[in-house]
Formats: structure tokens, C-alpha cells, sequence
């Protein structure tokens, strides 16, 4: 964890309420699956944004506008600096054997994905990714994830792009670990479906975003947990569904 | 060079700096970040008897200049607070630590007080008749002067350390039931533990809250927290820790002079996890700039 007073270079709308922001200065490490936690003028708590891309120097994160937060940063201009605790929790594993990893977002949870994806190509893994949506005027990142090399499947919800369906109507066969980030439904429904082994990335209300306040835990196979801590990211044999 | 230290029931603080109870956990999350050991003492994650969970989520939401949180107590059990994590706490924390103790029945607060006095690093047993997010127990033992009062007692039976009694803001009159607990021999009194509120989704029109209630703290609530530092102090003869919405310097020489002889500092580590540290380097020019050459001059100077 860092605490850094980062700089935005880029707040720009990418599909249907979903905006990138890019932002330079000192992050420290972030990895795939890490989140930051965001400090915005006016609120009180943080707000956690999953990492979605970071090469060392500029951090890049994808949110989509839920509420007052989310809809405060987007009206932010570049230029502007943010107080950020970057590299928060405990990302996707790398080094899990594996040829060829299946990457599985719904939604806002597409984003951790891509700097996951990123590495895993770099890994020399042959990557697939599923990327679910509700509508195809809320599709973002397609063309980023077939350029790193991934085979992308496209699915949303009324049909109007890709597989008409969910994530769990578009799964290709043959991939041998998963990497799944989207809605609790969708989690679940993939662990109903899949055999291989594979992780999940969850989401929860938090409080502090570095494990002092408890707000955020889970219960799993080996005790509570907090998803801000030991998660985000957890294997499917810790989820009690 | 002013002086920040304080005496807490015998054992000397080097400052009145203390993190409070649920926002610092066993200190080692923050050990990793600063030196733990600058702050006076911190007061560390509420124990029960059993292993708990606490509340289901989601149990925290944001308010205008606060929080509300209904974590529900969850710690691994005394047995295991003693086994693992004091142990842990003992390599990073060289200080006398201040032990924040809650429980469900009058048997519960001294069975685990028990333990506690045996534990060399505990200084302080802060006793929670307190928490709002528990059922059956917490703030009921709080609420009422005659319980409060009970359990102080049992407690004191079990214990050579000093026994600081933690109160609820949510009764019509917090000062008889300080003064019960000094009756019943309460070291100390610390207030004040968070507001019950709640939050409205107005999408869903649904509590934000899965428990739909739970504690609120942060800076909005520092005068109401203020105002019971004042008025307890003023009716006690114990020394007074004050707490509620503390950010800066400036809220603990403001809570001292409203009768406090040490400070918490609560939801403030949650968003800024300097904050403990950025407090206790602040203090001694915050008190130059005030003419204020001794903390121990202004305890109680608002009387």
C-alpha cells in the first residue's frame, strides 16, 4: 500500500455511464487484481476502483457512474490531483499452472481484466476473454483485449451485440483455469458451471480499504476474510456457494 | 519544547494520542505503514468471549463528513486474540496497550477481563457496554445505570488493571450513568461510542445497512461528542478519555479542554491511515501556537 497524490491526465466517457481515468505520478506497484482507494473532495469514505491497466508510471482505471462518488469523479478535469492509497489488496495469481486461461467480466468487472490479461499474454498464455454487457451501447474494451492477442467473445444481455445471453451462454470449451471479476450472480453462476479451477474477484462496501475496520468481510472456507485484505481476488474453493 | 505527556490511571502516555477501539485493529496493518510506537497507546479491535463474524453486509455507509458502520463485534475470540494476535501486536507495538473488551452477559465481560489481566502488554482494560450493532447485549449494558454499574463491578473483581468504562451517546442522561460507574469503581470513563443512524437507498428504497442500523461517527458528530465530554467530566472525579469525530490537533486540544485527560481518534484512520501519526507530530506546534506550554494545563479548562 502507498499513499500518492496522483495527477489526472485523461477523464474521458468510453461507452454508456462507463469512463476511463488515467493517472500519473508516483502509484508504487499495482498488480492485476489490486484496487486503489480513491479520496474525493467532499466525501468522507473512499471510494475502491479496481486497477485496470498499469505500465509503472501511469495508472488506468475504468468506473462506471453508480452513485455520488463515482459520479463526482467523473465531472473531475485533468490536471486535477487525487489523493490515492494505490496497490490495496491481494490480486489474481500469475503463476497458477495453466495454458490457457479463460478471463471472464461482466461489466465493470471487465476492467481488472485487461491489466490480468495483459500479463497472462505476456506469460505466453493463449488467452480467451468473455465479456458480458448488458447492451452494446455499454461494450467497452473489446478492441483493447483482441489487440493484446486474447480470442474475445462478446455477450449482452438484449442481444444487441455478440451472444445473446449472459457470460455463461458464450463460455468457449478447451480453456483449463478461470479468471472471473463481474456481479455476484454472475459469480456464482459461472462457479455452478465451470469445472476447471479458477479465481474470483468480489466486491463489498468498504470502509477503509486496507483491513482496519472489518466493514468488508466474507465468510469462507477458512474463516472470515476481508475482501480488502486477503480478497479481492479468492480461489472458488474458498466461496461458501 | 512543550510537554504532551499525560498520566491515564497511573501508566504515563507520551502523548494523549490513542486510536480508537474498530478503526485500528491490532495495530499491525498500520505498523506497516508508520511506527506505531509515536502514538500514546491504541486501543485494539473490541474482543468478545466467542469468535464472531459480526453483522452481514453490506455494513458500511458513507454520510455527509461521516460513516456508519454495523461490523457487529467481529474478532476472533479472547482465546485467540491472547494466542495469536497479541503476539503479533507484542513485535511492532513496545507499549503499554490499551485492551477493548465487550460481551453478552455480565459473565462474559469477566470471564474475558479475567484473561486479560494476566496479559503483561495490556495496560488498560477499555470495557464496551457500548456497541449499537450488537443484539442482547453491548449498548443494553450502557443504556441503563444499574447494569453499567454491575458490570464495572464484575470486571474490577477480576482485574489489577486500571478498568475504563466506554459509554453510549444514545440515553437521555450519559452522566448518571458515568457517575455509576465510579460508584462502582470505574479507573477511568470513555466517551463517546458512536451515534445510532441509518442511511436510506433511494434507488432501492431500502436501508443501505444490511442490520438497516448502525453506529455513525466521524467528524459530524465532534460536538455532540464534545458536549458529553464536558458535561462528564464535570460530574466525575476519574480521568476522562474523550472521543467522537477527532481529526486534527486541533480536536484534541479542544476535547482536553472540554475535560478530556486523553484522546481517541476513531474514524479518521479509516480514511486517512496517517492519521494517528499525523495527529501526535502536529500536537506539540498546534500548542505553541496556542501559548500552551503543558498539555495538563488546559484538561478541563472550558469547566
Amino acid at each position: 500500500m502507498k499513499e500518492a497524490s496522483l495527477t489526472i491526465t485523461e477523464n474521458s466517457r468510453l461507452a454508456a455511464s462507463v469512463y476511463r481515468m488515467r493517472l500519473a505520478g508516483g502509484a508504487g506497484d499495482n498488480l492485476p487484481g489490486q484496487f486503489v482507494n480513491v479520496r474525493l473532495p467532499g466525501l468522507f469514505l473512499r471510494r475502491p476502483i479496481s486497477v485496470c491497466d498499469f505500465d509503472g508510471e501511469t495508472l488506468t482505471l475504468i468506473y462506471k457512474t453508480v452513485g455520488r462518488g463515482t459520479e463526482l469523479m467523473a465531472g473531475l478535469e485533468p490536471g486535477a490531483e487525487l489523493d490515492v492509497l494505490c496497490g490495496l489488496g491481494h490480486g489474481y495469481d500469475l503463476d497458477a499452472p495453466c495454458a490457457k486461461p479463460l478471463l471472464i467480466g461482466g461489466g465493470v468487472g471487465v476492467p481488472p481484466l485487461y491489466y490480468l490479461a495483459k500479463e497472462l499474454v505476456k506469460n505466453g498464455k493463449a488467452v480467451s476473454a468473455v465479456l458480458g454487457f448488458n447492451t452494446a451501447d455499454e461494450v467497452f474494451y473489446e478492441e483493447e483485449f483482441r489487440s493484446l492477442g486474447c480470442a474475445v467473445t462478446l455477450a449482452t444481455a438484449d442481444g444487441s451485440r455478440g451472444v445473446r445471453g449472459f457470460v455463461t451462454d458464450a463460455l468457449p470449451n478447451g480453456c483449463d483455469r478461470f479468471y472471473a471479476c463481474g456481479p455476484l450472480p454472475m459469480l456464482k453462476a459461472l462457479c455452478g458451471k465451470l469445472t476447471i479451477p479458477g479465481q474470483l474477484s468480489l466486491e463489498e462496501r468498504m470502509g477503509c480499504g486496507f483491513g482496519a475496520c472489518m466493514g468488508c468481510s466474507v465468510e469462507t472456507a477458512h474463516g472470515a476474510k476481508r475482501v480488502c485484505r486477503e480478497g479481492p481476488v479468492f480461489d472458488r474453493e474458498e466461496l461458501l456457494w | 519544547m512543550v510537554n504532551t505527556k499525560v498520566d491515564l490511571c497511573g501508566i504515563a502516555l507520551d502523548n494523549p494520542v490513542i486510536p480508537a477501539s474498530g478503526t485500528f485493529g491490532f495495530g499491525y496493518e498500520f505498523a506497516e505503514l508508520y511506527d506505531i510506537n509515536c502514538l500514546g497507546t491504541f486501543s485494539f479491535k473490541g474482543t468478545t468471549r466467542e469468535a464472531r463474524f459480526g453483522n452481514p453486509t453490506p455494513r458500511i455507509a458513507e454520510c455527509t463528513a461521516g460513516m456508519i458502520n454495523a461490523v457487529g463485534l467481529q474478532n476472533p475470540g479472547i482465546e485467540r486474540v491472547i494466542s495469536e494476535e497479541l503476539p503479533k501486536l507484542k513485535k511492532v507495538f513496545h507499549k503499554p496497550v490499551m485492551a477493548n473488551v465487550s460481551g453478552f452477559s455480565v459473565e462474559d465481560y469477566a470471564y474475558t477481563c479475567g484473561l486479560l489481566d494476566r496479559e503483561e502488554q495490556v495496560g488498560w482494560l477499555e470495557v464496551n457496554v457500548s456497541c449499537p450493532n450488537v443484539h442482547g447485549g453491548g449498548m443494553s449494558f450502557g443504556t441503563e445505570p444499574r447494569a453499567a454499574a454491575e458490570v464495572t463491578r464484575a470486571v474490577k473483581a477480576v482485574t489489577h488493571k486500571p478498568v475504563i468504562i466506554k459509554l453510549s451517546p444514545n440515553v437521555t442522561d450519559i452522566v448518571s450513568i458515568a457517575r455509576a460507574c465510579e460508584d462502582a469503581g470505574a479507573d477511568g470513563i470513555s466517551l463517546i461510542n458512536t451515534l445510532l443512524g441509518m442511511r436510506i437507498d433511494l434507488k432501492r428504497g431500502r436501508p443501505v445497512i444490511a442490520n438497516t442500523m448502525g453506529g455513525f461517527s466521524g467528524p459530524a458528530i465532534f460536538p455532540v461528542a464534545l458536549r458529553m465530554v464536558y458535561q462528564v467530566s464535570k460530574a466525575v472525579s476519574v480521568p476522562v478519555i474523550g472521543m467522537g469525530g477527532v481529526s486534527c490537533a486541533e480536536d484534541v486540544i479542544e476535547m482536553m479542554m472540554a475535560g478530556a485527560r486523553a484522546v481517541e481518534v476513531g474514524a479518521a484512520n479509516l480514511v486517512d491511515p496517517f492519521a494517528g501519526k499525523r495527529i501526535v507530530e502536529s500536537l506539540p506546534a498546534a500548542m505553541e501556537k496556542l501559548g500552551i506550554e503543558n498539555i495538563n494545563d488546559i484538561i478541563g479548562k472550558a469547566h
